[in-house]
């Protein structure tokens, strides 16, 4: 049987049919295209697809698309603003060199981008326990670490 | 993982009703830990009932001298609320060491106790605390809640509804998180309270559990000094990949006099 969702994602009103045990990952990715959010382990420990469901970082292969009705989605594709300048996360990551082979990125870009909303002015201690839960195989830490300390502190210096 | 039948029915009577209807239906709360499970198909119920739209399973409030929390508040609101870094702050801090931030934004204080991990931090926090679960059927003591490996004293159609903490003198929450996945390899929970002091243990047994002799002990001197002698058993702690039972038995001591130290 499925089931009729709707929900906005990056500000745009999307609807589909899931089966209930569909993952918002998979919804995000396989039914609306939008292969920005990766899937890096699929058993809640490595972060790479994680998106924010009503402001709020969570890992999209933990939650049913179900869950997600009526919400609204942001994945790495809704970040840059509609004229291509990006989100003070990502040009921090260009700016530190906060990637190697890219595949957690999109994970480590939407969870700080969490971070900088939580903590303004976050030190080194508070982004490494902030990124616990996800993971870089290529063990670029520092790279990644340096951006979110620069762009929490560029984005309170804004506010 | 298999499929189900999805509900999210909007009251607790309307969840007791699906939950009664449908033997081999099972809550969701956060989903935290249900849905891996369902994953590796170590599950596969008939039916999931979602208890995210019932409204009254949420929030935090001040009730008199205790701290109520609404079964389906996450972690991440624990560790916010104005009203529990106030009145007991220990709580907001351990409620601030469960998992990462993705799952603190969607794991729930209700999930959590009733799925009952012998490593997770909530049963410490309760047991700790003196706390009472709520039920839609009764008020279950937290010392009688946890009786067990993933197992508590919740009956079949039974959903818990909220926690009801009293209001410590003080507590803290001190823990061995493991590295990898943030669970306790050991978790000690003090509580000065008005009816003495609590020390109960998380992740070093099967089920959590309070260490008499120091309560005894902190009771009659709340110092590191007279809880200095005492040794737990390693008799019925957990032997794993993680730590050794001998290990564990070393650091509940260790946590439990760091915790102590802790008050100044």
């Amino acid at each position: 049987m499925l089931i009729d969702v709707n929900m906005t994602i990056n500000g745009k009103a999307v609807s589909g049919q899931v089966e209930a045990r569909t993952l918002l990952v998979e919804f995000i990715r396989d039914h609306q295209r939008l292969t920005g959010t990766h899937v890096g382990c699929d058993t809640t420990q490595c972060g790479c697809c994680t998106v924010h469901v009503d402001g709020k970082a969570v890992k999209s292969c933990t939650i049913l698309a179900v869950q997600a009705r009526g919400k609204d989605v942001l994945t790495i594709e809704g970040l840059a603003n509609a004229d291509g300048t990006l989100h003070p996360v990502q040009e921090a990551f260009r700016e530190h060199h906060g990637l190697q082979c890219g595949f957690c990125t999109p994970g480590m870009v939407m969870m700080g981008v969490d971070i900088c909303r939580r903590h303004p002015n976050a030190d080194e201690q508070t982004v490494r326990h902030e990124l616990e839960g996800n993971i870089c195989r290529c063990t670029g830490y520092q790279g990644i670490v340096e951006a979110i300390m620069d762009a929490s502190a560029k984005m309170a210096g804004a506010r | 993982m298999e499929n189900f039948g999805y509900h999210a029915p909007a009251s607790v009577a309307d969840a007791a009703k699906l939950l009664d209807a449908n033997e081999d239906a099972k809550l969701m709360a956060g989903g935290m830990t249900l849905l891996p499970t369902l994953k590796q198909r170590l599950a596969a119920p008939s039916d999931l009932i979602d208890l995210a739209s019932i409204p009254d399973l949420k929030g935090v409030c001040r009730d008199g001298d205790d701290i109520v929390i609404g079964a389906m508040t996450t972690h991440a609101e624990v560790h916010e609320n104005a009203a529990v870094r106030e009145a007991i702050p220990g709580l907001a801090a351990l409620a601030g060491q469960i998992g990462d931030p993705a799952v603190r934004h969607r794991g729930t204080i209700g999930g959590s106790i009733s799925n009952a991990d012998p490593a997770a931090d909530y049963p410490a926090g309760l047991v700790g605390h003196g706390a009472t679960v709520v039920t839609n059927k009764r008020k279950i003591a937290a010392d009688d809640f946890f009786t067990g490996l993933f197992d508590t004293a919740l009956e079949p159609g039974e959903i818990v509804t909220s926690v009801r903490f009293p209001i410590p003198v003080w507590s803290t929450y001190q823990k061995l998180r493991h590295p990898a996945s943030g669970y306790a390899v050991v978790g000690v929970l003090v509580a000065q309270t008005k009816a003495g002091v609590r020390v109960a243990v998380t992740g070093a047994g099967p089920s959590v559990f309070r260490i008499a002799a120091m309560e005894e002990a902190l009771s009659r001197d709340f110092s590191v000094k007279s809880i200095e002698g005492l040794t737990v058993s390693a008799d019925d702690m957990n032997n794993d990949m993680h730590a050794s039972a001998a290990y564990r038995a070393h650091v509940v001591g260790v946590l439990a006099k760091r915790a102590v130290a802790a008050r100044g």
